[in-house]
C-alpha cells in the first residue's frame, strides 16, 4: 500500500515516464498527453494567479496595519491594483474585450506600464558599465586577458574600426564564433546533462528535496 | 439607333463578365468548362500518410516546375463524390501541403488546380489513393531514444553501483560552500536572506534546482533563526515555494519561525519583477542574495542592485547569456551543470552522486566523440583523404 511520501513520488514517477512515452509515441492516447497534461497546469495557474494576488495583497495589508517601514508605498499598490482592476472591468463590460486598442486599460498599459517597462529595461546600460568597470580590471592575467578580449569585441562591434583597423571585425568574429562558441556549447552540454540528471533524479524518488 | 448601341454595350458587358471574373483570379468552380485538361508542365501529385503523426493527416507533394515558378494551385480533395478544396492558391514552389481534415482508414485522392501567370488555369492528374494512420513509434526521433535509453542504463547502472557500497568523489564547489557563510554572515548582521527564483516557472529544470536549494537555504536560515524574503514571479513556483519553505522550517524543528508572507507574489511583468525586487532590496537590505534559476535580461538589474546594498551574493543559472554578468556582479556563481548538482553536493547522498558519476561518465564519451570528429574532420574534408571522409559523413549520419 502506497501511502504518506510514497504518493507524490509514486505520481511523479508515473507522471515522468508517461511524458517521456509521449514523446516516442504519437498514437492516441499517449500523443495527446502532453498537450492535455499543459492544458491541466494552465487551468490550476489560472487558478494560483488567485493565491498570487491575495499573497501580494496580504502582504501590503499588514504592512499597512503595521505601519513597517515605508508603509506609504503599500498605498501606491492599493491604488494602482483598484484602478487597474476598474479599468480592466469597465473596458470588459463596454467594448467585450479589455484589450482593445481604444480602452482606458489599453490607455494605462500603452502609456504607463511600457514606459515604466523601458525605464527599467534602460537601466541596464548603467548597471552594465559598473559591472564592466569591476571586470575589466587588470588585476591578474585573467583579467588582463579578459580586457584585451572585450577591447577587440567592443571595437569590432562598431562601424568605425572597419575603417581604421580593418583586422578587427574579423577577428572579434574568430573570438566569437571559434573560443566563445568552444566555451559556450561545453557549458550547454553540461546543463543538458544536468538537466537530464535532475529529471531522472526526480522521476526515479532519489532527489527528495523539492518534498523536503 | 442610340437603344441599340446601349444593346450592345450591355451584351458587350454581359458577355465579357466571366473573362473580366476570370482575370481576377477567382478559382473557376467548374472543372470541365473553366479550366483545360491540358498541363503545359506535368505536374503529377503524390499522396501519402503523414509519418509520425497521430493520425488524421494525409501529406500531399509535388514537384515544381521550372516553367512555372510563380504559378499558385490550389489542393482539392476527392472523397468519392464529394469535392472540397484543402488549400487554396499555394505557391507552386512549396512543393507540400497537409491535409489535416480526414478521417483515418479511409481512402483519399486530390487534384490540383494550378494558376499559371498569365491566370490560365490548369487541372493535374488525380493523385494516388492515400489513407491516414496514426503511428506507434515516430522514426525521426529513433536518435534520441537511442540517447535516452543509453543514458538512463549508465544512471541506473551507477546508481546500483552506489546501492552496492562504491563511494563516489564529487569534487568541491565554491559557490555551493559558501552558502553556510552567507546565512551566517546574515544572521551575524541581523538581516534576512533574499531568495530570488527568477522569471521561469515550475516546469523549467533551472527552477526545480533553484527550489531544492531553497530547501537547503531555508534550513539552514531556520537553524540560525534567521528570515529569508522569497519574491516570486510566478504564482504556482510562489506556492512550491511556500511548501517548500515551510517544510524546511518544519524539519529544522522551528515550525513557529515560518511566515508565510515572506515568500510573496510579486508580478508576472519582467521588469516589473526587477523593479519591485530591486525596491525590496533597498529597503530590506538582505545581508545575502541567492539568484538561483532562470533569468535573462533582469539578471544584472537585480545582481548590481545586491552588489550595491553589499550583501553576499550567490548566483546560479542555465542561461548562458546570463552568466558573464552573474560573474561579473556575483561573489559566487553557479555555472549550469553546478547549479543541477548542488542539492546532490549538499547532500552527499551516496545514491545521488552515483548519478552525478553517470552524468561524467556520459561527458567523458561526448568528449572523445567529439575528439575523434575533430580527428576525422582534419583528415577527411580538411585533407581530403576519402577513407576518413567517409567515416567522418558516417559518423555526422549518426550523431
Amino acid at each position: 500500500m502506497i501511502k504518506g511520501k510514497g504518493i507524490p513520488l509514486t505520481i511523479t514517477f508515473l507522471t515522468g515516464v508517461i511524458i517521456i512515452v509521449t514523446f516516442f509515441i504519437p498514437h492516441s492516447p499517449f500523443g495527446e498527453f502532453e498537450q492535455t497534461a499543459l492544458r491541466w497546469y494552465s487551468i490550476i495557474a489560472g487558478f494560483t494567479m488567485l493565491l498570487g494576488v491575495d499573497s501580494l495583497l496580504r502582504s501590503h495589508i499588514k504592512k499597512f496595519r503595521k505601519k513597517d517601514n515605508n508603509w506609504e508605498y503599500s498605498i501606491v499598490v492599493f491604488i494602482a491594483f483598484a484602478v487597474i482592476v476598474t479599468t480592466g472591468i469597465i473596458a470588459t463590460v463596454r467594448t467585450g474585450n479589455a484589450f482593445n486598442t481604444d480602452t482606458s486599460f489599453m490607455y494605462i498599459y500603452n502609456h504607463m506600464i511600457i514606459p515604466l517597462q523601458s525605464t527599467m529595461f534602460s537601466l541596464l546600460a548603467f548597471f552594465i558599465a559598473s559591472a564592466a568597470y569591476r571586470a575589466f580590471r587588470a588585476r591578474n592575467t585573467d583579467a588582463t586577458l579578459l580586457l584585451i578580449t572585450a577591447i577587440i569585441v567592443m571595437l569590432g562591434r562598431v562601424p568605425i574600426s572597419d575603417r581604421f583597423i580593418p583586422a578587427v571585425p574579423a577577428l572579434t568574429e574568430w573570438i566569437m564564433s571559434v573560443p566563445q562558441m568552444a566555451a559556450k556549447r561545453g557549458i550547454i552540454i553540461g546543463i543538458a546533462l544536468g538537466a537530464i540528471g535532475v529529471s531522472l533524479r526526480i522521476i526515479l524518488g532519489i532527489e527528495r528535496s523539492y518534498l523536503s | 439607333m442610340k437603344k441599340l448601341c446601349y444593346l450592345l454595350l450591355i451584351m458587350l458587358l454581359v458577355g465579357a463578365y466571366p473573362a473580366l471574373h476570370a482575370q481576377t483570379g477567382t478559382m473557376p468552380l467548374d472543372p470541365d468548362t473553366a479550366y483545360s485538361d491540358t498541363i503545359p508542365t506535368e505536374i503529377v501529385l503524390r499522396a501519402e500518410d503523414t509519418p509520425n503523426d497521430a493520425g488524421s493527416a494525409i501529406t500531399v507533394t509535388w514537384e515544381c516546375n521550372d516553367n512555372l515558378p510563380s504559378g499558385l494551385i490550389t489542393i482539392v480533395r476527392i472523397n468519392g463524390e464529394e469535392e472540397s478544396i484543402v488549400a487554396e492558391d499555394l505557391m507552386l514552389t512549396k512543393e507540400q501541403v497537409r491535409d489535416t481534415d480526414v478521417a483515418d482508414d479511409k481512402e483519399y485522392s486530390y487534384y490540383g488546380i494550378i494558376t499559371s501567370p498569365d491566370n490560365k488555369y490548369y487541372r493535374t492528374k488525380d493523385s494516388n489513393p492515400a489513407k491516414s494512420e496514426a503511428q506507434w513509434f515516430n522514426t525521426d526521433r529513433t536518435d534520441s531514444f537511442v540517447a535516452v535509453l543509453f543514458i538512463t542504463l549508465v544512471f541506473v547502472w551507477f546508481i546500483q553501483q552506489a546501492k552496492k557500497g562504491k563511494s563516489f568523489y564529487i569534487r568541491k564547489i565554491n559557490g555551493l560552500d559558501a552558502i553556510e557563510e552567507a546565512v551566517g554572515r546574515s544572521t551575524e548582521m541581523g538581516k534576512p536572506i533574499m531568495y530570488i527564483l527568477g522569471i521561469g516557472y515550475v516546469t523549467d529544470i533551472p527552477t526545480i534546482a533553484g527550489l531544492t536549494i531553497l530547501s537547503r537555504v531555508a534550513k539552514k536560515a531556520a537553524e540560525y533563526d534567521t528570515s529569508v524574503l522569497v519574491p516570486c514571479y510566478d504564482p504556482v513556483v510562489m506556492t512550491t515555494a511556500q511548501e517548500v519553505v515551510k517544510e524546511s522550517f518544519t524539519e529544522a524543528g522551528r515550525p513557529d519561525a515560518y511566515q508565510k508572507e515572506d515568500t510573496m507574489y510579486i508580478t508576472q511583468d519582467q521588469f516589473g519583477y526587477a523593479a519591485g525586487v530591486d525596491g525590496m532590496m533597498m529597503r530590506e537590505k538582505p545581508g545575502a542574495v541567492f539568484l538561483q534559476g532562470l533569468f535573462f535580461a533582469e539578471s544584472l538589474i537585480l545582481a548590481e542592485t545586491g552588489h550595491s546594498i553589499g550583501a553576499i551574493q550567490i548566483a546560479g543559472t542555465t542561461e548562458t547569456a546570463q552568466l558573464p554578468f552573474f560573474v561579473a556582479a556575483c561573489d559566487y556563481t553557479l555555472i549550469g551543470e553546478e547549479m543541477m548538482a548542488a542539492s546532490v553536493y549538499m547532500d552527499k547522498n551516496p545514491l545521488m552522486l552515483g548519478s552525478i558519476v553517470a552524468e561524467d561518465m556520459v561527458k567523458v564519451l561526448i568528449i572523445v566523440i567529439l575528439f575523434i570528429g575533430l580527428l576525422l574532420g582534419i583528415l577527411g574534408p580538411g585533407l581530403g583523404i576519402d577513407i576518413f571522409n567517409n567515416w567522418f559523413e558516417w559518423l555526422i549520419r549518426i550523431i
